[in-house]
């Protein structure tokens, strides 16, 4: 019997996830909160990115639920823990090759001695074991296979995404009182409200893209394997949730602080704005990487001499990460600490809130009623803008080792293992390219979202619309 | 009219926005500025003034476009140039003053450089700096800037708003411009400032000849400045008419509205006229009169067809009506029985006292914040305010008026002096003892926008005090409270579920009025609530404002500027000037016998909506000093046209001239 496992980071993930929700369900019923996200939806990077953004999503939710394949053998240290993604992904985690091999290949990187059936030995590029293995004569057949496995890739991508599209449209025409010949024709059309064209022909490029990979991979590594023979491919997939993590708990666990004392020291001003501003001023003018270089530290050198704490080598790497992110969140702080502060500073100036003054009401009321939903809209942009620097940072902390723990997949990781591939003749590339392709479309789609965002939200652009 | 037409425009129509569905900001205007005279473009905001004369000068915002008409100017189609002429007619031909002189300045250069600038665009024969300085200096000599040597090089910061536009006139008169256009140009600055810079301009224009398009709100301004009007209403010029003939038998319906809702001495007592509703949105395509929805004198005819150009291009009007006049006395005129009688028992019951209240801002220095001088907002205020009465505070911005009010209130606590309410010193109780007695002191803003959290409902909004002060039992109680308050200041009872972004102006003040009414005060200090209004919208709020006062007896001390509204609506006036009350008295006494020469000058200063009563009077020369740094003796004296050597000396004391008048002048015997 599989049994559930919830690591620290899961709870928190879907507490995250918990907390969106309610948002979506609050801001919903509130125009001022659902009339900028009803305009980054209506725009058609907001909707393209959005999905791209949600591939990336769902891929880290699944790699979120873990679970013990085998619960009587729990009593085990070293017994497996997977999670979803891992079980979806079991052909691509368990095929694993003796070494280096490039991507789409049938044979090892490096040449071995092989023993021929007649007892001689040849010096030769090995056929891999799982690699191309359906094939009996690589040489011939492989083009042929090749274009064959991608067609079949793209099938199954138009497939899935003929079916969504028929669903979505029958969705809307059932939400819009249509018939669904005439929200086809909206859809084909252009709709003013959502450029749901525009999202269907991103969901069509994205499943293209997904089926073709995940056909490919059935048969070959797509993208090769690493020093151990590991898929990168899987790596790369496997390091989208670390990644993930380091962007969204981080804000989360710096947001209470930034929103409570950014608001008190604009709102209270006198002696509590002056020991605000001196406590970020002063955790400000400490290099940031110096810090979280002392306290990763300082937590390995806790966690080597307390290993009894930690069931497992998961839960440490776990703890590690976790870790990581309140790190970040110390460090980070202070910006949306310094930009609330302004602006509570100016709200708590204006004419209704000396008005409730004037009625008596009292100050928490006051910060909840008047000032915090007045300063949501920075809180907002500062998330999705520092989203993309977070990710990027773990990369960099990473690759100096005070990032996440060495058996945690990871792109920065990743990288920082491609450092010696790339001084190996014949070079080794494709560890590096699939970890920053990797971060480059989830950066890149998270700060051209961040760009829509800030938009609908900034009132200055927003009066010329 | 001999004088040829210098500026002709001709059914001009200026599209703003979307091309699907434009913004009709200027539909089909026509009219002629004759050499050296000065036309008016009178309306109120919203109605396409500033857009006609962006339109002119071809500087429409983007995705605005000339969509028919032609404007001509000295013969020459300015919509037939390409942009590189069009510039030499920008500043050259047509020069342009705008309504707020603290943005139009860059604050980086000097005011010499930005005149010199200006000059070097227009004029090829200024090659040497020299004579290029010596002309700006001329300039600003010209505008009235005194010492303009020094002036020459300082910066914007270091001019007064008044100043300012003085600048920003020498810019525009330095490519010599033909025409002028002034865009709400004295509408940022106080009454006695503006009446400088309107002099000025008349000056100016006697001496050059210049041709002025004045563009105002303003009927006092258009009074004094204009030859001819024209009045828009919802971007169409709706009547034409020399400047006597409109101030005496002004034709079209709604220009006989808007002289019925000013307020004025006359009417007090009276309800004034307002226009209800609002301006139509203009992306409407108009069917039928824009007006009609407010007209009173709407009859059958006026439902079916656009109404005709009645007269010739000079002097008409834009209606169906023939003879449209049934409504002209609907104001009545009698002024109420004086209150004088009843005065003295008023200020018996005065049971709010302000005594020797002062407030002094710090200005600290330095990094380690010492204290180095104060800013003495408020600097001994003694008033008495009386039961269910209005006591008006008048003042120039900056003299302390609206810090008084709130530190009556409490919002800023007094640095010394007692606030007395009901024989308790406010400024004696602690916050917590403070929070039961916020209900019976109320206050209305100014501007309605910034006065409401745009993030609540209008019911939440009103019940906030509800809450505050333990009114009401549950939230339908409170909302039963609310939709009755809604009803008092005359809204429609599904307000409550909207919010406050979805009101006008006009409308967003009565929520505020129902908001400060919820906790049933007893003084509302009112800072002032219609000067971010239109005439018509503020004549519906003082109608409230009074009818409030005669039901529920409450009293107010209303902050204001402006001089009509006093004159209307107070029954003791107190003239404030650099923190200190310098004459108070009943309405009629301050009125009939200013006798500080402050009092004086500011009551004439005040633009008066009659042509007639054109030119006497003497300006007040100067600025208003800074209160961290009062001159000595009496703070009028650098400014006073009876100042001598003694007023230097020391501040003069009280001067009683009956029980209810006071004023503070060594040149005033009793």
């Amino acid at each position: 019997m599989p049994e559930l496992v919830f690591l620290w980071t899961d709870i928190l993930v879907f507490l995250l996830v918990g907390l969106v929700t309610a948002f979506i369900l609050y801001a919903r019923r509130r125009p001022h909160l659902s009339r900028p996200w009803r305009m980054v939806f209506s725009s058609k990077i907001g909707v393209s990115t959005v999905i791209v953004l949600l591939f990336y999503v769902v891929i880290g939710l699944m790699d979120s639920v873990h679970y013990r394949p085998d619960a009587n053998a729990s009593d085990e240290k070293s017994v497996e823990m997977l999670s979803l993604l891992d079980y979806a992904l079991s052909d691509m985690r368990l095929r694993q090759e003796k070494t280096y091999s490039a991507p789409l290949a049938t044979h090892l990187y490096a040449k071995e001695n092989i023993e021929q059936p007649d007892g001689s030995t040849l010096r030769d590029f090995p056929r891999l074991k799982y690699g191309g293995a359906h094939l009996d004569d690589p040489l011939n057949d492989y083009s042929r296979d090749l274009f064959k496995q991608t067609v079949i890739g793209m099938s199954i991508g138009i497939g899935i995404w003929l079916l969504l599209s028929v669903i979505i449209v029958l969705l809307l025409s059932l939400n819009n009182h249509r018939s669904f010949n005439d929200q086809l024709k909206v859809v084909v059309y252009g709709d003013p409200h959502i450029p749901w064209r525009t999202a269907l022909w991103t969901l069509l490029v994205m499943l293209l893209l997904l089926g073709t990979l995940y056909n490919l991979s059935q048969y070959y590594h797509v993208l090769g394997t690493d020093k151990v023979g590991e898929d990168v491919f899987y790596q790369a997939l496997k390091s989208i949730r670390t990644g993930l993590l380091i962007g969204t708990l981080t804000t989360l666990v710096m947001l209470p602080a930034a929103i409570l004392l950014g608001i008190m020291a604009g709102y209270f001003k006198g002696w509590v704005d002056d020991l605000i501003q001196y406590t970020y001023t002063t955790l400000n003018s400490i290099p940031g990487v110096l810090l979280i270089a002392a306290a990763i530290l300082m937590m390995q050198i806790y966690m080597s001499n307390h290993e009894a704490e930690f069931a497992s080598l998961v839960e440490r790497a776990d703890m590690r990460l976790l870790f990581l992110c309140m790190i970040l969140g110390v460090t980070s702080w202070t910006g949306l600490c310094r930009l609330l502060r302004g602006e509570t500073l100016k709200l708590s100036e204006l004419d209704y809130v000396q008005a409730s003054t004037a009625f008596g009401v009292g100050h928490f009321t006051i910060i909840l009623k008047h000032i915090l939903p007045n300063v949501v809209h920075i809180v907002l942009i500062t998330v999705v803008l520092d989203f993309s620097g977070l990710v990027l940072a773990e990369a960099v902390l990473s690759y100096v080792n005070i990032g996440v723990d060495p058996s945690t997949n990871s792109w920065g990781n990743m990288i920082n293992s491609a450092r010696l591939e790339m001084a190996r003749e014949p070079i080794v590339w494709w560890s590096l390219a699939a970890s920053l392709f990797f971060m480059f479309t989830l950066v890149l789609a998270a700060n051209l979202f961040s760009d829509v965002v800030r938009d609908a939200f900034d009132p200055r652009l927003r009066s010329q619309s | 009219m001999s004088s040829e037409a210098i500026l002709k425009v001709d059914g001009l129509s200026t599209h703003l926005g979307n091309p699907s569905l434009p913004v009709r900001a200027v539909d089909d205007v026509s009219f002629e500025l004759h050499r050296g005279k000065t036309l008016a473009l009178l309306g109120e905001s919203g109605c396409g003034k500033s857009m006609t004369a962006l339109s002119l000068m071809r500087l429409l915002p983007a995705g605005g476009i000339i969509a028919a008409g032609d404007v001509v100017i000295d013969e020459q189609s300015v919509l037939e140039l390409t942009e590189s002429e069009m510039r030499s007619v920008r500043g050259g031909k047509i020069g342009m003053i705008f309504q707020e002189p603290m943005t139009s300045l860059n604050p980086v250069m000097t005011v010499g450089q930005q005149i010199i600038e200006s000059i070097r665009l227009h004029d090829a024969d200024f090659i040497g700096s020299k004579q290029l300085q010596q002309r700006a200096v001329a300039l600003l000599d010209d505008v009235g800037i005194p010492d303009p040597q020094r002036r020459f090089s300082e910066f914007p910061h270091q001019l007064s708003g008044g100043m300012k536009q003085r600048v920003m006139i020498a810019i525009a008169l330095a490519g010599k411009p033909e025409v002028l256009i002034a865009d709400e140009p004295t509408t940022a600055l106080d009454v006695t400032i503006q009446a400088q810079v309107l002099d000025l301009l008349r000056e100016l224009q006697r001496k050059n000849g210049m041709s002025i398009l004045l563009i105002t709100h303003d009927l006092g301004v258009v009074a004094e400045m204009a030859d001819e009007v024209a009045v828009m209403y919802a971007g169409q010029v709706i009547e034409r008419s020399d400047v006597t003939t409109f101030f005496t038998a002004p034709r079209h319906p709604y220009s006989q509205k808007l002289f019925d809702s000013l307020p004025s001495r006359h009417k007090r007592g009276a309800q004034l006229a307002m226009i209800e509703g609002q301006v139509p949105p203009l992306t409407t395509k108009f069917k039928r009169c824009r007006f009609i929805d407010r007209c009173e004198q709407k009859n059958e005819a006026c439902e079916h067809r656009l109404p005709p150009w009645q007269g010739d291009e000079l002097q008409g009007y834009r209606c169906v009506l023939s003879d449209p006049t049934a409504s002209k006395h609907a104001a009545s005129h009698t002024p109420q029985t004086d209150t004088k009688s009843t005065q003295a028992d008023s200020r018996q019951d005065s049971y709010l006292k302000l005594d020797n209240l002062k407030v002094h801002f710090p200005i600290k220095k330095g990094v380690l914040k010492r204290t180095v001088g104060h800013v003495r907002a408020v600097d001994g205020v003694d008033l008495e305010i009386p039961r269910g009465k209005t006591l008006a505070l008048v003042g120039e911005s900056g003299c302390g008026k609206t810090t008084a009010g709130k530190a009556l209130l409490q919002l800023i606590r007094p640095t010394d002096g007692a606030v007395l309410y009901d024989g308790t010193d406010l400024t004696t109780l602690s916050n917590k003892q403070l929070r039961s007695k916020r209900s019976d002191l109320q206050i209305i803003f100014q501007d309605p926008v910034s006065s409401m959290n745009p993030r609540m409902l209008v019911e939440d909004i009103i019940a906030e005090g509800l809450v505050a002060q333990n009114i009401g039992a549950n939230r339908k109680e409170r909302s039963q409270i609310v939709a009755d308050l809604l009803e008092k200041v005359g809204l429609p009872a599904n307000s409550a579920m909207r919010y406050p972004h979805e009101f006008s102006g006009g409308q967003r003040q009565r929520i505020c009025i129902a908001r400060a009414l919820a906790v049933n005060p007893d003084v509302i200090v009112c800072d002032e609530p219609t000067s971010a209004l239109d005439v018509s919208v503020q004549a519906q709020i003082l109608n409230l404002l009074k009818q409030l006062q005669d039901t529920l007896q409450l009293s107010y001390l209303f902050i204001t500027h402006d001089i009509s509204v006093v004159s209307y609506l107070a029954h003791e006036v107190a003239v404030m000037y650099l923190g200190k009350i310098v004459e108070q008295g009943t309405m009629e006494e301050i009125f009939d016998n200013p006798s500080h020469p402050y009092t004086r000058s500011l009551l004439e200063a005040v633009p008066v909506p009659d042509p007639n009563a054109k030119g006497e009077r003497t300006a007040l020369q100067g600025d208003m000093p800074s209160p961290a740094n009062p001159p000595p003796g009496c703070h009028f004296h650098p400014r006073c046209p009876l100042a001598d050597e003694s007023c230097k000396k020391a501040y003069p004391q009280e001067v009683t001239l009956s029980d209810t008048h006071r004023v503070f002048c060594l040149k005033v015997t009793s």
